[in-house]
């Protein structure tokens, strides 16, 4: 019984060891992406290429935080996932609103 | 089992963010409030964007902002939010020291980015006269970015609590959720921060 448990610990921690490569990974992506908007503006690319292309960045980013970072991709996530879409659904329509009002 | 038990790795439950009721809840609860700070960024954001060509003869974006500033910024909160991760990953193997020392480097790295912030601001108050009452471009501004440095701030604060108030109490399923969440916290912060640096100073400078 005590070996027993004693492997479902080890293998636990096995689990937790390939999870945490992972977000050392993610990490390494989340850099190499800030580096590449931040060299974008520096060498000053044409406009119209770099402004979607930064947003995309800052969404991929942002997914990479929330999904490993914060654990989304973890079981038992609905809700969190269900929160934060409806919250990121009124912030779209709270920033569209407030950009077109002074569109003219 | 009670949730006073002090953990040892025999009694470890897989996530003991979550063991309880109580931690249920407390997750639950949290994820709440994000979608609730999701929009309250959001409605900061979308007063910069409309009032930041409103500059009052003063300072554009373009002149003010340096981006090495920013960028030594952001790879300081990007890598907390990573120590952040070991914390929670040391937790979850139950190495209460660990977990205390990875919380100790993201609160050093967060006091470096608080820093940064306070540097920027004061150069600019200072150096270039650029203050909140200057012209709605600087009340927006200072209002996003100010409230973002507000969160760092409320998060340090946070996090060196439960550090002290857990120092001697060790990890268990009473404890375990509330460092988890302010983990959360803590990673939100640098959710909000990568808009900041995409939409505030690196689209400014364009």
């Amino acid at each position: 019984m005590a070996e027993n448990t004693n492997l479902q610990e080890q293998y636990r921690k096995k689990k937790n060891k390939e999870e945490m490569k992972q977000q050392v990974i993610t990490f390494v992506l989340m850099i190499l992406f800030t580096v590449i908007a931040f060299g974008m503006v520096i060498y000053e690319l044409d406009k119209l290429f770099v402004i979607p292309t930064l947003l995309i960045l800052a969404v991929v980013q942002v997914g990479f935080q929330l999904y490993y970072f914060m654990h989304m991709s973890h079981k038992g996530h609905e809700m969190p996932a269900l929160m934060l879409y409806a919250g990121a659904f009124v912030a779209f329509l709270t920033v569209l609103t407030l950009s077109v009002l002074i569109w003219w | 089992m009670s949730s006073d038990q002090t953990l040892n790795p025999e009694t470890l439950p897989e996530q003991p963010e979550r063991a309880t009721l109580e931690g249920k809840n407390k997750f639950l609860g949290f994820w709440f409030f994000l979608g609730g700070e999701t929009v309250l960024f959001a409605s900061l954001f979308g007063t910069y964007l409309a009032l930041n060509n409103a500059t009052n003869d003063g300072p554009g974006a373009e002149e003010l902002f340096g981006l090495e500033l920013v960028f030594i910024m952001t790879m300081l909160l990007l890598t907390s939010s990573l120590t952040s991760v070991y914390a929670m990953y040391h937790m979850k193997n139950n190495s209460f020291s660990k977990m205390q020392l990875w919380l100790g480097i993201t609160v050093l790295l967060g006091l470096g980015f608080l820093g940064c912030e306070l540097y920027e601001f004061y150069h600019y108050i200072h150096g270039e006269g650029f203050t909140l009452r200057s012209s709605a471009f600087g009340s927006a501004f200072y209002t996003l970015v100010g409230f973002h440095g507000g969160h760092v701030t409320f998060g340090l604060l946070w996090i060196v609590t439960l550090m002290v108030r857990n120092a001697k109490r060790g990890l268990n399923l009473y404890n375990a959720p509330k460092f988890y969440i302010a983990s959360l916290y803590w990673h939100f912060i640098d959710v909000v921060w990568v808009f900041i640096f995409t939409v505030v100073y690196l689209m400014g400078v364009i």
